[in-house]
C-alpha cells in the first residue's frame, strides 16, 4: 500500500518488508522447482538399458532398424560402391560439415570415416530420426543413395549426411561399441 | 491517541479456558474406556519391543554398512521366498543408501539371470542382469508361491517395512507426532524374525505346517523360523546373531521401501528452517503494518 | 463482485483494458479494498488457508496424474514409481496425501469457527449451505483419491463405501453395480474414480467461488457477531492488513504441514495401503481415513443397514438446516453462555465419535457410538433449537469498534481508525 507512512525508522521498516518479500520470492522459487523437475526423465528412464544387436545376420547392403531409448536406430551394412560414393563427397558440398558422432569430438568434420564405424567402414550406425522435425526417414531412397524423409523431403546420403531439404543437421550417430566382430552395443 | 487492535482479548482467553474444559471431558471419557481398549488390542497383537534405529528422528540416516549386511541377509535367506520386485540394481548405487559404487552394483546385477525377450525368433531368453533390471522374483506368480509354501504367500518385500505396524493406542499416538516415532514396521519385522517360540501349553495350530510366533497377529505364521544364529557370515565383525540379522534386514527393508528417506529428512530440515524464519519475518511485518494503523491516526 | 471498487486505472492502457474487462477492478475490490472487520481473530484465517490448500492439492494432483496409471494391474506400481524414480515424486505424493488431511483439519476448524460464532445466521444462510456442499464434494473427492493407490485399504474402503448404496431398497444393488461398472470393485471402478477425482476439485473451486462471492456480498461475520455499522471505524482494507495476517497464519500452518510431509509422511495413512489390493483377502481391521471416522462411527451405530446409511448422510444434511434450527437473535457464542457450553460438548462429542470410529465394531464401542451419535443429533435437533430460543444473551457491544476498545487498554481514538486509503480515492462507498 502506498500511504503507510512510518516516519520514525524508515530504513528498518523497509529492510523488514524487503526481507519478507525476498523470503517469499525465494520460497516460491524453491517450491516451484519440484513441479518443474518432475517432468524430466525419471530415474528408471535415465537408466534404460543399452541395446545389443547381432550383426552376423545382416547381409551386405541391408539396413536393420532397432529400437534404442524409444527411437529407431539404423544399422547399415554398406556395400563397397556405396562406401566409395560417400567417400567421394567433398566437405564443401555438405550442408552440415560436422560429423555429429557422439563417439568423437563435437568438432570432428563430417568425413565418411568420421561417420562410419571405426576400422569397420562398412558399418554405419545412425539414429533414425530426421533432424528436421523428427520423422523416420526411409532407407535406400532419395537422390543421394541414403535416406529420404517422407515428411518434408530431406535427402541424406550414404553416410547419413543431410544433402538437400529442410533438415539442418546430419543424422546423429549414437554412442556405440563393438562387443565383438559380430555384436554391437548401442548406448 | 492509540487504537490497539492486536492483542489477546477476552474472547481468546475464554476460548482457551473452555478448551481446557473440553480436554478434561475428553480425557475422563477416554480413560473410562482405556482399560477395554488396552485389553482389546493386547488380544490382537503383542507389541514388539522398541529398537533404536539410525534412521529415526529428524537427523536420521541409513548406516551403509548395516544396509549392506541386511542386503546380504536378504540375498542369502529372504530372497529364496520373498520378492523385491520394485527395487532395481541401479538403486544399490544411489546416494543415501547402501553406498555401493556403480561397478559393484553392476557386478551384483551380473550375478542374476534376467529373462528378456522376445528375440528375433520370438523366444524369451536369459541374460545376465544390468543396472536397469529389477530384482527377479523367486516365484512367477502368487499361485506358484502359495503352492511352494504350503498355501502361504510370502509377501513382496519392496514396501514391507511401511506395510507393517502395530497399534500405538491413545494417547501414545499423539506423543508420536511430537517425537516423530514411525518405526513400528521396523520394530515388528525385527521382533518377528526372532519371535519364534514354543506354543503355550494346550494351544494348537489351526492347521499343520504353521509356526508359533509371539509377535505375529494371531501367532500362527506360515513362515518357518527363517534364520539361525551364524547362518549368514558377517565380515565386518558384527555379531552374527538372530537379533542382529533382524535389525539389519529391517534396516535394509526400510531403505527398500523408502529409498529417499535420507533426502526427505535433509530437505525437511532446510524447509523447516526456512519456514520458521519466514513466519518470523511475516509476523514482524504484519505487526509493523498493523501498528501503522494506529500511528497514522494517533 | 461488489459495487465498492475504488480502483482507478493509472495508465491509458490499463484504462482501455478496464473499460473492456473490469477484472483488475474486480480483484481490487475483493482482495485489496474489501473491508474486513478489524476484530477478526486467527480462527478467521482458515478460509484463506483452505483456498491455498485447494490450489496446492490441485497443483500436486495434476502433477501426480502425469505419472499415475489408473489400471488395476499397474496403479500400485505406478505410485511406487512416483515414490522411487520420478524426480521429487516422493515429495509431491507426500504433499498430496498429507495435504488431504491438512485440508480436512483446516475445514473442520473453519466449520467449528462458523458454529461457534453463528456465522450461518441470516444473512449468511446461503454462504453456509454452499460451505456444506463444499464439504460433501471434498468428502467425495478424498474418498475417490484414496482408492487410486490401489492398496488393500483403497480397495476395501472402496468396496465398503460403495456397498453403502446397496442399503436402498429395490434399486440398491443396481446402483452399486452401476457405480462399479462390474460385479465388484475393479478396473472400471478405478478408471471412473480417477476421472472423477480429477474433475471434482474443479467443481469445488467453482463452489468456492460462489462461497466467496456470497461472503463478499454479505460481509464477514466477526467474533462479536455485530454487523459492521461504520465501515470507517469497524473495518480495515483487506490488503495489507488481512493479507499479511492470513499469510502469517498460513506459513504457521505450513510448518505443521511440513512436519508431516518430511518427518511423519505415513502417520495419517494406513500401513495396509502399502500392500497391493487383493480382492480375495480383507484386512483384519478396515478403518477409513481419520477425517471420516466420526461419520463412520455414526454409520456403525445403527444395527440396520439402511438406517446407518441414512443416519450418516443425515449427519451432514442436518447442517443444511442449521440456520433455521438456531433461533437466537445473537450470533456469537461469546454472548450465549449456555449455548457455548453445548458447543464445546458438541466438539467433544465429534472427537469422541472419531475415536470410536477407529475402534473395532465390538462391545463396548458399539454402545458408546450409539450414545455419541444420538447426542450429535440431539444437539442439532433439540438442544440448539430450545436453548437458542430460551437463552438470554449477554449484552452486545454497540459496534465492532466499541468491542475493540472495550477490550483494550488504549484510550479512544481521536479519529476513526481507518486504514490507508487506496489510490487516493475515498473508501467505503457501500
Amino acid at each position: 500500500m502506498t500511504a503507510t507512512h512510518d516516519a520514525q525508522e524508515p530504513t528498518r521498516r523497509d529492510m523488514l518488508f524487503l526481507a519478507t518479500g525476498a523470503a517469499a520470492a525465494v520460497g516460491a522459487g524453491f517450491l516451484a522447482w519440484p513441479f518443474v523437475a518432475q517432468m524430466n526423465p525419471d530415474a528408471s528412464e535415465l537408466a534404460l538399458s543399452s541395446t545389443e544387436l547381432d550383426l552376423s545376420q545382416i547381409a551386405e547392403g541391408q539396413v536393420v532398424t532397432i529400437k534404442w531409448r524409444g527411437k529407431p536406430v539404423f544399422v547399415w551394412n554398406r556395400a563397397k560402391d556405396q562406401i566409395e560414393k560417400a567417400k567421394e563427397v567433398k566437405l564443401e558440398e555438405l550442408i552440415d560439415p560436422l560429423a555429429r558422432n557422439e563417439n568423437l569430438e563435437p568438432d570432428a568434420p563430417a568425413t565418411d570415416a568420421n561417420r562410419a564405424a571405426k576400422d569397420k567402414e562398412n558399418w554405419l550406425v545412425v539414429v533414425g530420426v530426421c533432424t528436421h522435425l523428427g520423422c523416420v526417414p526411409i532407407a535406400n531412397s532419395g537422390d543421394f543413395g541414403g535416406w529420404l524423409c517422407p515428411c518434408h523431403g530431406s535427402h541424406y546420403d550414404g553416410a547419413g549426411r543431410i544433402r538437400r531439404g529442410p533438415a539442418p543437421q546430419n543424422l546423429d550417430v549414437p554412442p556405440y561399441a563393438f562387443e565383438s566382430d559380430t555384436k554391437i552395443k548401442i548406448g | 491517541m492509540i487504537v490497539r487492535v492486536e492483542r489477546k482479548n477476552m474472547t481468546s482467553r475464554t476460548i482457551a479456558g473452555a478448551g481446557r474444559a473440553v480436554a478434561l471431558i475428553i480425557a475422563v471419557g477416554l480413560s473410562a474406556l482405556s482399560l477395554d481398549a488396552t485389553r482389546a488390542s493386547a488380544a490382537e497383537q503383542e507389541h514388539p519391543p522398541r529398537q533404536s534405529w539410525s534412521f529415526s528422528g529428524p537427523f536420521g540416516k541409513f548406516d551403509p554398512a548395516q544396509l549392506q549386511r541386511g542386503f546380504k541377509v536378504y540375498r542369502e535367506v529372504c530372497s529364496n521366498c520373498h520378492a523385491l520386485s520394485m527395487v532395481a540394481f541401479r538403486n544399490l548405487a544411489e546416494p543415501g543408501g547402501l553406498g555401493l559404487t556403480e561397478e559393484q552394483a553392476k557386478a551384483i546385477a551380473g550375478e542374476y539371470k534376467i529373462e528378456d525377450g522376445p528375440n528375433d525368433s520370438g523366444d524369451m531368453f536369459e541374460r545376465p542382469g544390468r543396472l536397469s533390471d529389477y530384482f527377479p522374483s523367486p516365484f512367477p506368480n502368487e499361485q506358484a508361491a502359495r503352492a511352494a509354501n504350503g498355501g502361504a504367500h510370502p509377501p513382496d518385500m519392496s514396501t514391507l517395512a511401511k506395510a507393517r505396524t502395530y497399534e500405538r493406542g491413545f494417547p501414545t499416538f499423539l506423543f508420536d507426532i511430537v517425537t516423530q516415532f514411525q518405526e513400528q514396521g521396523q520394530d515388528y519385522i525385527h521382533a518377528l524374525v526372532g519371535g519364534y517360540e514354543e506354543a503355550p501349553e494346550g494351544v494348537k495350530p489351526p492347521k499343520n505346517g504353521l509356526h508359533y510366533n509371539k509377535y505375529f497377529p494371531g501367532h500362527w505364521i506360515g513362515m518357518a523360523p527363517p534364520i539361525q544364529e551364524g547362518q549368514v557370515d558377517y565380515t565386518d565383525g558384527t555379531p552374527a546373531t538372530v537379533d542382529q540379522y533382524g535389525k539389519d534386514v529391517a534396516s535394509f527393508l526400510t531403505w527398500a521401501a523408502e529409498p529417499h528417506l535420507v533426502a526427505r529428512k535433509k530437505t525437511g530440515l532446510v524447509v523447516m528452517f526456512f519456514l520458521v524464519i519466514f513466519a518470523g519475518l511475516l509476523y514482524f511485518t504484519k505487526k509493523r503494518v498493523w501498528a501503522g494503523l494506529k500511528e497514522k491516526h494517533a | 463482485m461488489e459495487g465498492h471498487s475504488v480502483y482507478q486505472p493509472k495508465s491509458g492502457v490499463a484504462k482501455w483494458f478496464e473499460d473492456r474487462l473490469p477484472i483488475v477492478g474486480l480483484v481490487h475490490a475483493s482482495a485489496v479494498a474489501y473491508p474486513v472487520p478489524r476484530n477478526l481473530n486467527y480462527f478467521w484465517t482458515f478460509g484463506g488457508i483452505l483456498t491455498v490448500m485447494l490450489v496446492a492439492q490441485i497443483l500436486t494432483g495434476v502433477v501426480l496424474a502425469m505419472h499415475y496409471v489408473p489400471d488395476s494391474t499397474l496403479a500400485f506400481a505406478s505410485v511406487e514409481k512416483i515414490m522411487r524414480d520420478v524426480n521429487y515424486g516422493w515429495l509431491l505424493r507426500y504433499m498430496h496425501a498429507n495435504g488431504a488431511s491438512m485440508f480436512f483439519i483446516a475445514v473442520y476448524i473453519h466449520m467449528f469457527r462458523g458454529l461457534y460464532y453463528g456465522s450461518y445466521q441470516a444473512p449468511r444462510e446461503v454462504l453456509w449451505i454452499l460451505g456444506v456442499l463444499i464439504l460433501l464434494l471434498m468428502m467425495a473427492t478424498a474418498f475417490m483419491g484414496y482408492v487410486l493407490p490401489w492398496g488393500q485399504m483403497s480397495f476395501w474402503g472402496a468396496t465398503v463405501i460403495t456397498n453403502l448404496f446397496s442399503a436402498f431398497p429395490l434399486v440398491g444393488p443396481s446402483i452399486v453395480t452401476w457405480l462399479w461398472g462390474g460385479f465388484s470393485v475393479g478396473d472400471p471402478t478405478l478408471n471412473r474414480f480417477f476421472a472423477l477425482h480429477y474433475l471434482l476439485p474443479f467443481m469445488i473451486a467453482g463452489v468456492v467461488g460462489l462461497h466467496i462471492w456470497a461472503l463478499h456480498h454479505v460481509g464477514q461475520n466477526n467474533p462479536t457477531g455485530v454487523e459492521v455499522k461504520d465501515i470507517r471505524k469497524d473495518t480495515v482494507p483487506f490488503t495489507p492488513y488481512a493479507t499479511l495476517k492470513d499469510s502469517f497464519a498460513m506459513v504457521c500452518f505450513f510448518i505443521f504441514f511440513a512436519w508431516f510431509i518430511f518427518y511423519l509422511p505415513n502417520f495419517l495413512g494406513h500401513a495396509d495401503n502399502y500392500t497391493e489390493a487383493n480382492p480375495l483377502v480383507t484386512p483384519a481391521h478396515i478403518v477409513p481415513e481419520w477425517y471420516f471416522l466420526p461419520f463412520y462411527a455414526i454409520l456403525r451405530a445403527v444395527p440396520s443397514k439402511l438406517g446407518g446409511v441414512l443416519l450418516m448422510f443425515g449427519a451432514i444434511a442436518v447442517l443444511l438446516f442449521l440456520p433455521w434450527l438456531d433461533g437466537s437473535k445473537v450470533r456469537s457464542a461469546n454472548y450465549r453462555p449456555i449455548y457455548r457450553i453445548f458447543f464445546f460438548l458438541l466438539v467433544a462429542d465429534c472427537i469422541y465419535l472419531g475415536w470410536i470410529g477407529s475402534k473395532p465394531a465390538i462391545s463396548p464401542y458399539v454402545g458408546l457410538s450409539q450414545l455419541a451419535a444420538a447426542y450429535y443429533f440431539l444437539h442439532f435437533l433439540v438442544i440448539l433449537p430450545i436453548v437458542s430460543r430460551l437463552e438470554t444473551p449477554k449484552p452486545l457491544p454497540a459496534s465492532i469498534a466499541d468491542s475493540v476498545l472495550a477490550n483494550g487498554s488504549g484510550p479512544l481514538p481521536g479519529q476513526p481508525g481507518l486504514a490507508p486509503l487506496v489510490g487516493g480515492s475515498t473508501h467505503g462507498q457501500v
